[in-house]
């Protein structure tokens, strides 16, 4: 019987069943966004100014909006800029974090401690207000989003993986790697890193939920995603405009981030779960 | 000249500051000196909190002490640098205690085996898998558990697996820091024979640390007591259990069970040991002491060499 510590995730992932509802939602939504021109009934940019605001029908099954856009169309596009600014934000935020937090951790030292007081700095600033003031500098682009939100939510990451590291460091088998001569880069990679990636995997699909929602934030605000340029956060803001006479424009982008970030959630926590050995019944550890 | 050599090493750790308090110092080891003989098994014995491990770390240089030195073949090994401390590397190995954390759980036994192999380059790719075969064979495992998780084994096997990590280097000297005490009793005496043979066939030195006094006994050739990060008594192993001299070493001695109990009422010793961050004055020893004088509480007992031993008691100056 050859069971790989992933193959126990896997197992005690499959019998949690809101968590892979969660990863189906999150499969789905990826096929969207890779299949956006066949899915899209229609060119989510094409106005028509025949049919204004109509609420949903066969022809059009989630309405239009001011211009007369599909707004099928526009979230089934508005799908790739939620994941792509999900992933690319929290890979960012993931590979500074474990940089610094294994820096911070395996070292210590003054480096340690300029690490942990610059986190400390960080997480004292409210992030949702530095984004939208370094985006006023800047000006509102789909990238500078993307790495802004990169760099202001790595500190958890950090902090992690430096706890990780620190427990990790001192386990014998790290010191008999050290007192087999194995290097400090291969210590940290093959004995420690490895070891300690099941929680920064989680909180990294956990990261990809919040950054979805600022995403959607800075896009309703108008400083995220600029029109015409489909993304679900500025679909609502017409719905705002809209709101009394066109429910559909708000509704349905609404509930589109709202069991997107849902799925994030329970497939990270069912992960969690899986991937922590306390919770492991007897005989699979 | 062993060796390894250990001179007057020292190792404090630094204890949280109370606000305005002086710094207080954890004295985990506090003067120790230690010769281990080419090919002899040398142990040492104390309670929990004595500090055996720590001159296990230290003596590995996974921790650098605070004073003194430790020689490796004549030379201090924290002077040691790149190729030189790769040597030693290779020449000193260890055996943890818990046989469950000494693994990476992520490797598995060919990983694990291969890897001193590789850094050390002991082993060309192709004969890689041969030479680790072969080590698994030393220690009584065969090749079909090649491509398991540590997981599906159980303590002893594990221990094994440590052992065999452990001589891939053919090491001179292997530190044993408590090898067999998470183990079952009837999977200790494996564990101990193999360590034996070993010794025995390959003529490796052993630093044993442990508080089992019965596999002491029985494999060491030399033994020192240590208490609060000092060697009390230091001898023989014949001559110590023959004639064990400190008070301590006499108490640690009759808390063995016997198989026979000889109906004398045994000495336990009471209480428990200090915190080496408050070491009482005088004879660290004193306040469990059942033989203790006018000096024990005031001065400092020195290690003195008598005809067969070396102790540190003032019955004994």
């Amino acid at each position: 019987m050859k069971r790989s510590p992933l193959k126990i995730y896997w197992q005690r992932l499959r019998e949690n069943k809101l968590a892979l509802t969660g990863g189906v939602m999150i499969s789905s939504l990826f096929l969207i966004a890779v299949f956006a021109s066949v899915l899209s009934p229609y060119d989510p940019n094409e106005i028509d100014r025949n049919n204004i605001l109509n609420p949903p029908s066969l022809t059009h099954p989630l309405g239009t909006d001011e211009l007369g856009r599909d707004i099928m169309s526009r979230m089934i596009w508005g799908s790739r800029i939620s994941l792509a600014v999900g992933f690319v934000a929290v890979g960012i935020a993931t590979l500074i974090g474990i940089l610094l937090g294994s820096l911070a951790g395996y070292y210590g030292g003054w480096g340690e401690r300029i690490i942990m007081r610059f986190i400390d700095i960080m997480l004292s600033i409210p992030t949702f207000f530095l984004i939208l003031a370094v985006i006023a500098f800047v000006g509102p682009s789909i990238w500078n989003i993307m790495v802004i939100i990169g760099l202001t939510s790595w500190m958890g990451v950090a902090r992690l993986v430096r706890a990780e590291f620190l427990t990790l460091k001192e386990r014998e088998f790290v010191l008999a790697a050290r007192a087999l001569g194995v290097s400090d880069m291969m210590i940290i990679l093959k004995h420690i890193m490895i070891n300690s990636m099941a929680p920064v995997f989680v909180s990294a699909i956990l990261g990809v939920a919040s950054a979805i929602l600022v995403e959607s934030a800075l896009s309703f605000l108008g400083l995220g995603v600029q029109p015409p340029t489909p993304s679900w956060g500025n679909i609502l803001t017409s719905g705002k405009d809209n709101i009394e006479v066109a429910w559909w424009l708000s509704v349905f982008p609404g509930m589109a981030i709202l069991i997107t970030v849902m799925s994030y959630n329970l497939f990270g926590e069912g992960l969690r779960d899986a991937t922590d050995p306390r919770l492991w019944r007897t005989g699979e550890s | 000249m062993g060796i390894i050599d250990v001179v007057d090493l020292r190792k404090y750790f630094p204890v949280r500051r109370k606000a305005f308090g002086k710094q207080e110092w954890l004295k985990a080891v506090d003067g120790v000196s230690l010769s281990i003989k080419d090919g002899a098994v040398f142990a040492l014995v104390g309670e929990s909190g004595s500090g055996k491990s720590t001159v296990a770390r230290l003596v590995l240089r996974l921790i650098s002490p605070t004073s003194g030195r430790i020689l490796f073949q004549d030379r201090d090994i924290q002077a040691l640098r790149g190729g030189s401390l790769q040597v030693f590397r290779k020449s000193v190995q260890i055996i943890f205690q818990d046989p469950f954390a000494s693994l990476n759980p992520r490797m598995t036994v060919f990983d694990t085996l291969s890897e001193p192999l590789k850094i050390h380059k002991i082993t060309k790719k192709p004969e890689l898998k041969d030479k680790v075969v072969s080590l698994l064979n030393d220690v009584g495992m065969q090749a079909d558990v090649l491509n398991r998780y540590p997981h599906e084994f159980s303590g002893g096997q594990r221990q094994r697996i440590c052992i065999a990590r452990a001589l891939a280097v053919s090491p001179k000297s292997i530190v044993a820091d408590e090898p067999l005490s998470a183990l079952d009793v009837s999977i200790q005496a494996q564990i101990l024979n193999i360590l034996q043979g070993l010794q025995k066939q390959l003529k490796i030195s052993f630093l044993f640390i442990s508080h089992d006094l019965r596999v002491v006994q029985y494999f060491s050739d030399e033994v020192a007591v240590m208490y609060l990060g000092k060697i009390v008594e230091h001898a023989m192993t014949d001559e110590l259990f023959k004639n064990p001299c400190h008070p301590y070493t006499i108490e640690l001695l009759s808390s063995v069970p016997k198989i026979r109990p000889d109906g004398k009422n045994k000495e336990i010793l009471k209480g428990d040991v200090p915190s080496p961050i408050d070491v009482p004055p005088g004879c660290p020893f004193h306040p469990r002491c059942p033989r203790r004088f006018d000096p024990c509480d005031k001065i400092v007992p020195e290690l003195k060499a008598t005809n067969d031993r070396i102790v540190s008691c003032h019955l004994f100056n």
